[in-house]
């Protein structure tokens, strides 16, 4: 069995490190991971993304033509992607930025307001957060006490974000938790 | 009686394979006389340069490295770095030091490499056969001159002393002769106090060395010492450039 | 054993040389394996050692030199455009008879190219690169735990072999990140060199200078010294050969060769192959050179198997030794992309039924 997903958004939105965090917790839970990258010019201020690949057994190609989810931060990646995802797949829609559907039936669309919920919190750069919260919480790819303990890794040393993404991870999980189920 | 004159201990058998008239020889002695009065043979690395000294190492006895054509300030780094312990000097003239190596020479020196450079600027070409060097005079012939250097289309000869003791870092840079006894007795005095500020850990430390190539030259060894004297000399000031007493470099350091 | 941590590629490269017991490194930046300097450029402090950036990648090589000739253990890394600048100083050590290890996280050309994955290097490593007759041995990874593996092995190779050993990554085994594990017991103690290296003669107790140098005028002389490197590179051949069959014990009709980040998709799509039914077989040359000569014959000889493809992020440069060591047995093919894309398995599956 084997999964992957992708995070795209602007750069700067935090989308390399959501990903590495949800890579870590995959790690922990005993699955093969793999985490690329964007790393073209594109990471300069446009568009970033990255893919991580969650496995029960060693990773093959590190290439997937149609990844099973996807994590949109803002409306390109959304475009250029969610064409892509397969069927059944979770779509996190940050409907802050993202105006539009994903133009599919066939896939768990969840429109989150993660750039609000941030906000709110009181620092919009703890989005990427949020959204880890809301698409793990949605699509139970690891266990939820596994990505606390990751988040918390990813931020002991920065401890002025510490709390702050602990909370964003937390207020991801709820706004979820609050949707109608599947 | 003891003896008053002697072979140094640094210096080997073998014959040397430079022309009559040559300065090599004189350098080789020097380095070699004050590898022996500072004692410092057994941790000494010397790198040879592309160029007519590209077999120094078999006129001394003590390691060698021989780098590729301009390279011997890394190859020295790269020995410093990892054995700072070592006693390490690059022997280089300037067609290897001055143009090829020019990138090289000037990251050593502004990093402040703990080692020593000795460079022997005869101001020609000389294992390749005279063509023309960085260092080559205005309107001197060589084979790659024939009509002698014209500066308005190859500019005028780089003074190297002058160029590395504009670097910020502290380093001690002169310029000597080793075209006639006075000279010499200078030149063996600053090679000494460079080679005293490398063990000192102190800086970079950098001997520009006019010599002649009477060959290349077209000259009778006599006459190679006399142009060298009227032509290198009043182009070439000799003098301490730099210290690392001293902040900045130029003229006031001199 | 020690604890998997997730790391980039580079970042894992640049622990694992710490890890074997290499302590000196010298490099210049270059995308796609900038991370290796900018992690060891904290970590080598913490440990002792040395870190230099220094002002070229010509200037890299003759550090490398001059390190190695001192006996240290040294490496560097760098990606194609800088790896030809190094190539005159790769040359010389190998000339000189030094061990050092280097890195190439190959990108994208000729020239500036793109700075994407590919495998485009693979002639300047295993043909040359520099000048005159040398070798270099050539490690090819597919994931991050074997980039660090054979960085580790890397320096006991250079040393038994005292040649330049190159780890040939490309920018995706350095950009992603993948679980490692360091395995202690591959550290080794450097070999003693008291013989040749220019370590002071007074720390090996010695009346005797130690030259290091690559300049033999007299043709008998440098006739010998090429014999002395050729020997060691039929050495190589009979001893370090590294490869992974794949899938090898089926009845497969195509074989593909094919190694580094390409072999992985190659897997899956072998993977899937197979659960329609359709054999297909690989070998993976994890040793570029010394390149697995007999394993690839025996794989084309087999008598199920009726042709070989050679897959690779270049226009087609291993396929020439594929087809050497085929030896017109099977017809060799060759698919590849090389401006960054890397084909995805369904690409491969295509090309491979459709032989």
């Amino acid at each position: 069995m084997q999964s992957e997903v992708m995070f795209a958004g602007f750069g700067g939105q935090g989308i390399l490190m959501s990903g590495k965090v949800l890579a870590h917790a995959a790690m922990e839970e005993g699955h093969e991971v793999l985490w690329m990258p964007s790393y073209g010019p594109e990471m300069r201020g446009g568009t970033a993304y990255c893919l991580v690949m969650i496995s029960d057994r060693l990773i093959g190609s590190p290439v997937v033509r149609n990844p099973s989810h996807l994590v949109a931060m803002n409306r390109p990646s959304l475009e250029k992607f969610a064409p892509l995802i397969k069927p059944a797949g979770v779509v996190l829609i940050n409907s802050s930025l993202i105006a539009i559907d994903a133009g599919r039936e066939d896939l768990d669309v969840i429109k989150i307001p993660v750039t609000a919920i941030a906000k709110e919190l009181g620092n919009v750069r703890a989005a990427n957060i949020v959204a880890l919260g809301a698409f793990v919480e949605r699509s139970k790819i690891v266990g939820f006490d596994t990505l606390r303990h990751c988040v918390h890794e990813e931020f002991v040393n920065k401890k002025n974000f510490l709390s702050l993404n602990m909370n964003a991870l937390e207020e991801g999980k709820k706004a979820a938790e609050m949707l109608p189920k599947k | 009686m003891g003896k008053t004159y002697q072979k140094p201990e640094a210096l080997s058998d073998q014959h040397t394979h430079y022309c009559p008239g040559c300065t090599h020889g004189v350098i080789h002695r020097l380095i070699a006389e004050i590898i022996d009065e500072l004692d410092i043979r057994g941790r000494c690395v010397g790198v040879a340069p592309v160029g007519c000294a590209v077999l120094a190492y078999n006129y001394f006895v003590f390691d060698f490295q021989e780098a590729a054509h301009g390279r011997a300030p890394a190859v020295a780094t790269g020995i410093k770095r990892v054995r700072p312990d070592l006693f390490v000097f690059t022997y280089q003239g300037d067609g290897d030091l001055a143009s090829i190596g020019m990138g090289e020479i000037i990251h050593a020196a502004n990093r402040g490499e703990k080692f020593t450079s000795i460079f022997v600027n005869n101001a020609i070409y000389g294992m390749t056969g005279g063509q023309m060097a960085p260092t080559t005079m205005p309107g001197q012939h060589t084979t790659t001159s024939p009509f002698g250097r014209d500066v308005e289309d190859v500019g005028m000869p780089l003074k190297m002393a002058e160029l590395l003791a504009a670097l910020q870092t502290p380093a001690y840079i002169t310029r000597q002769a080793v075209i006639k006894p006075k000279y010499i007795v200078k030149a063996k005095k600053a090679i000494k106090k460079a080679f005293t500020y490398q063990l000192e850990k102190r800086c970079f430390s950098f001997v520009e060395l006019i010599s002649t190539c009477p060959t290349n030259w077209a000259m009778t060894p006599n006459e190679s010492v006399k142009w060298a004297e009227d032509t290198l000399l009043s182009y070439y000031e000799l003098g301490e450039y730099k210290t690392p007493e001293s902040l900045s470099g130029g003229a006031n350091a001199k | 054993m020690g604890k998997k941590v997730l790391m980039k590629g580079n970042e894992a490269i640049g622990e694992a040389a710490i890890r074997a017991g290499c302590l000196n490194y010298f490099a210049y930046p270059i995308t796609p394996q900038s991370e290796v300097a900018e992690y060891l450029s904290h970590r080598m402090p913490e440990v002792g050692g040395v870190f230099l950036q220094a002002e070229s990648e010509v200037a890299v090589a003759y550090m490398i030199y001059g390190a190695a000739g001192a006996g240290a253990r040294v490496f560097t890394t760098s990606s194609s455009p800088g790896i030809s600048l190094m190539s005159e100083g790769l040359s010389y050590i190998a000339g000189a008879q030094l061990p050092a290890v280097f890195v190439n996280i190959v990108r994208g050309g000729p020239g500036l190219g793109g700075i994407l994955p590919s495998q485009g290097d693979y002639f300047q490593a295993t043909k040359g690169g520099g000048h005159g007759d040398y070798h270099l041995l050539v490690m090819a990874p597919e994931s991050v735990q074997e980039a660090a593996d054979m960085m580790m092995r890397a320096f006991p190779l250079a040393e038994k072999y005292r040649n330049p050993v190159i780890i040939l990554g490309d920018g995706l085994i350095g950009q992603m990140m993948e679980p490692v594990e360091f395995h202690d017991h591959l550290r080794t103690d450097p070999v003693n060199n008291n013989h040749w290296a220019t370590n002071g003669m007074q720390f090996r107790n010695s009346s005797k200078p130690n030259i290091v140098k690559s300049l033999f005028l007299d043709p008998d002389e440098l006739n010998e010294n090429n014999l002395i490197l050729k020997a060691k590179y039929e050495r190589m051949k009979k001893e370090d050969i590294l490869f992974e069959p794949y899938n090898m014990d089926g009845p497969y009709q195509k074989l593909i060769v094919s190694y580094g980040t390409m072999s992985r998709v190659c897997k899956t799509a072998i993977d899937n192959l197979k659960v329609k039914g359709i054999e297909v077989g690989m070998i993976r040359p994890q040793t570029l050179f010394p390149f697995p000569e007999t394993a690839v014959f025996e794989a084309a000889a087999k008598e199920s198997c009726k042709a070989v493809i050679s897959i690779e992020l270049s226009m087609g440069q291993m396929v020439e030794d594929v087809q050497r060591c085929v030896q017109g047995l099977r017809p060799v093919h060759w698919y590849g992309e090389c401006g960054g894309n890397v084909p995805t398995p369904e690409k491969v599956m295509d090309v491979v039924t459709s032989l």
